[in-house]
C-alpha cells in the first residue's frame, strides 16, 4: 500500500508538472510579453523594453521556464502583472473562498443526493421516484450559471431574503470576524452554493438510485430480509455499505464539475474566488496568475482523483493494493 | 408573430411525432430498439430532439422576425402577441433569436462532439491494439488532458486566439473533449483484439489499420455512441458557460449561450430575455441525457443503469 501511494503520488506531481508546462509555454509562445497583447493603443518601445526587463521577458523562453521552476521549488509563483502583489498572494486570498463555496456545495450536493437517490431507489417506480427522477434530470441538465442567474433573480432581486453577490456587507463587515459578520458571510454564501450543490446534487441523486437499486436486487440482500431483519436495517445497514460503494468514483468526478461550475457561478455572484481570479487574469492576459491558477486547479482534479482511489481501496477489500 | 409562423411551428412538433411513431414502428422489430422504447423517457427525449433539430433547420419559416433585426423603442419589452416571448435590451425578437439560435448550438454541440468522438476512438483504439509504449505515452497524454480542467484550457485557448471563428471554436472545443472517450474506447479495444474475430482477420493479412478500424472499432460502437450521446449536452453546456463569460460564439450570433449573457445585463427588468435560452438549453440536454441513458439499456443490457 506504502509504495503504491509514494508511487501514485508522484504520478500526480508529474502531471501536475505537465499541465503546468503546457500552460507556460502556451501562455509564453503565443504572446509572450507584458505588451504583446494587442491593445488598441500600443505602449511606447522603450516602456515595453524597461517592462520586459522587469518582469524578466527580456530572456530566451527556455531560461524563463528554467527560472519559474526554480522558483516554483521555493514556493515563488512570480509575480502578477496587472494586480502589484505576488500570485501566490493573490492565489492565497482566493483559494480560501473557493475552498468554502466548493465545500459548502459539496456538502449540500452529496447529503441531499444522497438521501434522494436511496429514497427514490426504495419506492422505486413510485409516483415520488418519477417525479423526483425526472426532476433530477432537468436540474442536472441546466447550465449552472443559468440557474444562478434565476435564482439570484428569484430570491435576491424579486423577495430580498439574500444579498445579490459578494462576500459579506463591505460597510458593516468590512474583515472582522465577530459573530454577526460570521452570520452574514453565511447569509452570502447561501445562494451560490445553493446553486452549485442543487446541480451536483441532482446527478448524485441519479447515479445513487441506479447504486443502490443494483445493490437490492442481490442474494445477500434477501437472506437478510429472509433473517427476518426490520427492513429499515437491511436498506440502511446491509444494502447502503455496498451501494456507496460506486459513491466513491463520483468523489473523484466531483471536483472537476465543482471548480468548473465555480468559474462560472462566482462570476454570477461576485464571489472572489479561483475562478473569478482565473478568468479575470486570463482576460486581462496576467500570464503568470494564468499559471499559477492553472497550477491549483489541475492539483485539485489529481487530489480528486488520488482521494477517490485511495478510499476505493480503503472500503472495498477486494481491489485493495498489495505490496509485492 | 403571423399565422404562418405558427403553422411552421405546429407543423414541426407534428414532424416531431411522427418521426417518434416511425422510430418506434422500426424499433419493434429488434432486441435493443424494444429495450430502448421500453425507456419510460426515451420517446419524449427522441421527440424533444426531432422538434429542435426540425425547427434548425427550418428557422426562417418558423421566426418570425430575422435575428439580428433591432427595432428602435422595442427594448425589454414582455411577451406579446408580437413578440411571444418578449424582446432583449437592444430591441430584438426573444423567439426569433431562439430559433436561430437552436442551428448554432446543436450545431456546436454535434459538431464539436464529432471531433471528440473521431479523436477518441482513434487515440483509444491505436492505444488498446498496440499497447506497449505506444499505449503509456497515449494514456499519461490523457492522465494530463484529464487533469486540465476544460473550461480553464478553452477560455485560455479563446482569450490567445483573437478574433475566434465559430469552426476553431468547434475545433477546439473538441480537441479537449476526447480523453475520457478515449479511456472508454482502448478499455474496449484490449479486450476485444483478443477475440477471434480479431485473430481471423491479422490471420488472413489484414494490416493494422485495417483490423483496428474495421473489424474492431465497429464491434466497440456501442459505448462511443452512448458517450456521444451524453457528450453533446455537456459540450452545449460548455459553449454557454464560454458564451457567457464572453469567450465563446462572438457576440452578435445568436447562440443560446450568448442569448443568456445579453438578456443578463437588464435581468431585473427583461428576466425573459435570459430565461428562454436557459430553459431550450436545459430541455435539450435533458432529452439528450434521457436519450444516452435509453441508448445506454438498450446497447449494452449487461449495465441496466449508472
Amino acid at each position: 500500500m506504502a509504495a503504491w501511494l509514494v508511487r501514485r503520488l508522484a504520478a500526480s506531481i508529474a502531471i501536475v508538472l505537465a499541465v503546468v508546462t503546457i500552460t507556460f509555454f502556451v501562455v509564453h509562445l503565443a504572446h509572450g510579453d507584458p505588451c504583446g497583447g494587442g491593445e488598441q493603443r500600443p505602449l511606447p518601445e522603450e516602456m515595453c523594453r524597461r517592462l520586459r526587463a522587469r518582469f524578466g521577458y527580456d530572456q530566451p523562453v527556455y531560461v524563463q521556464y528554467a527560472k519559474y521552476l526554480v522558483a516554483l521549488l521555493h514556493g515563488d509563483l512570480g509575480e502578477s502583472l496587472g494586480l502589484h502583489r505576488p500570485v501566490a498572494d493573490a492565489l492565497a486570498d482566493a483559494i480560501p473562498n473557493t475552498f468554502t463555496l466548493a465545500l459548502a456545495a459539496l456538502v449540500i450536493d452529496f447529503a441531499l443526493g444522497l438521501a434522494l437517490g436511496i429514497y427514490q431507489a426504495v419506492r422505486e417506480r413510485s409516483v415520488v421516484d418519477i417525479a423526483l427522477g425526472n426532476a433530477a434530470l432537468f436540474v442536472n441538465s441546466m447550465p449552472v450559471f443559468w440557474l444562478g442567474l434565476v435564482v439570484l433573480l428569484v430570491f435576491a432581486q424579486r423577495l430580498h431574503w439574500f444579498p445579490v453577490g459578494g462576500l459579506g456587507d463591505p460597510v458593516l463587515c468590512p474583515s472582522v470576524a465577530s459573530l454577526p459578520c460570521q452570520l452574514d458571510f453565511l447569509w452570502h454564501l447561501a445562494l451560490p452554493a445553493l446553486t452549485l450543490g442543487l446541480v451536483g446534487a441532482a446527478g448524485t441523486a441519479r447515479y445513487q438510485r441506479a447504486a443502490m437499486l443494483e445493490v437490492i436486487g442481490q442474494d445477500y440482500v434477501r437472506t437478510a430480509r429472509a433473517k427476518g431483519l426490520p427492513e429499515r436495517r437491511v436498506l440502511l445497514v446491509h444494502a447502503l455499505r455496498n451501494a456507496l460503494l460506486p459513491f466513491i468514483t463520483l468523489i473523484g468526478l466531483t471536483f472537476p464539475f465543482l471548480l468548473t461550475g465555480a468559474v462560472l457561478v462566482e462570476t454570477v455572484f461576485a464571489w472572489p474566488g479561483m475562478g473569478r481570479l482565473a478568468v479575470n487574469a486570463i482576460l486581462q492576459r496576467d500570464y503568470p496568475v494564468v499559471t499559477g491558477a492553472a497550477l491549483v486547479a489541475s492539483g485539485m482534479v489529481v487530489l480528486g482523483s488520488l482521494i477517490a482511489d485511495v478510499l476505493y481501496g480503503v472500503a472495498d477489500p477486494r481491489i485493495r493494493v498489495r505490496d509485492a | 408573430m403571423n399565422v404562418e409562423n405558427w403553422l411552421a411551428l405546429g407543423g414541426a412538433a407534428v414532424l416531431a411525432l411522427l418521426v417518434v411513431a416511425e422510430l418506434r414502428r422500426r424499433a419493434v422489430t429488434s432486441a435493443a430498439g424494444r429495450r430502448f422504447f421500453r425507456h419510460p423517457t426515451a420517446a419524449p427525449g427522441v421527440f424533444a430532439l426531432a422538434f429542435f433539430v426540425t425547427v434548425a433547420v427550418a428557422a426562417p419559416v418558423v421566426a418570425p422576425y430575422p435575428p439580428y433585426y433591432q427595432i428602435a423603442r422595442r427594448e425589454n419589452l414582455r411577451p406579446s402577441p408580437q413578440h411571444v416571448l418578449g424582446t432583449d435590451p437592444y430591441g430584438r425578437d426573444v423567439l426569433s433569436r431562439l430559433v436561430y439560435g437552436a442551428r448554432i448550438s446543436l450545431g456546436i454541440g454535434a459538431l464539436g462532439m464529432a471531433v471528440a468522438v473521431t479523436v477518441g476512438a482513434i487515440v483509444g483504439g491505436v492505444a488498446g491494439y498496440f499497447r506497449g509504449w505506444v499505449d503509456t505515452a497515449l494514456m499519461r497524454l490523457v492522465d494530463v488532458g484529464l487533469a486540465m480542467p476544460r473550461i480553464f484550457v478553452l477560455l485560455m485557448a479563446v482569450a490567445l486566439t483573437e478574433h475566434i471563428s465559430l469552426w476553431v471554436l468547434v475545433l477546439l472545443i473538441g480537441l479537449t473533449g476526447w480523453f475520457g472517450t478515449s479511456r472508454l474506447v482502448r478499455a474496449e479495444v484490449l479486450s476485444l483484439r483478443e477475440r477471434e474475430f480479431a485473430a481471423a482477420a491479422r490471420a488472413m493479412g489484414a494490416g493494422a489499420g485495417r483490423v483496428i478500424f474495421r473489424h474492431v472499432l465497429p464491434n466497440a460502437a456501442a459505448p462511443i455512441i452512448v458517450s456521444a450521446a451524453l457528450g453533446i449536452g455537456s459540450v452545449m453546456l460548455l459553449e454557454a458557460g464560454l458564451s457567457f463569460l464572453g469567450m465563446g460564439v462572438p457576440s452578435p450570433v445568436p447562440s443560446w449561450g450568448n442569448m443568456i449573457a445579453d438578456g443578463w445585463i437588464k435581468m431585473a427588468v427583461a428576466p425573459w430575455a435570459a430565461t428562454f435560452p436557459g430553459l431550450a438549453i436545459s430541455l435539450v440536454v435533458m432529452a439528450l441525457n434521457a436519450v444516452g441513458d435509453a441508448l445506454r439499456d438498450a446497447l449494452d443490457p449487461r449495465k441496466e443503469a449508472v
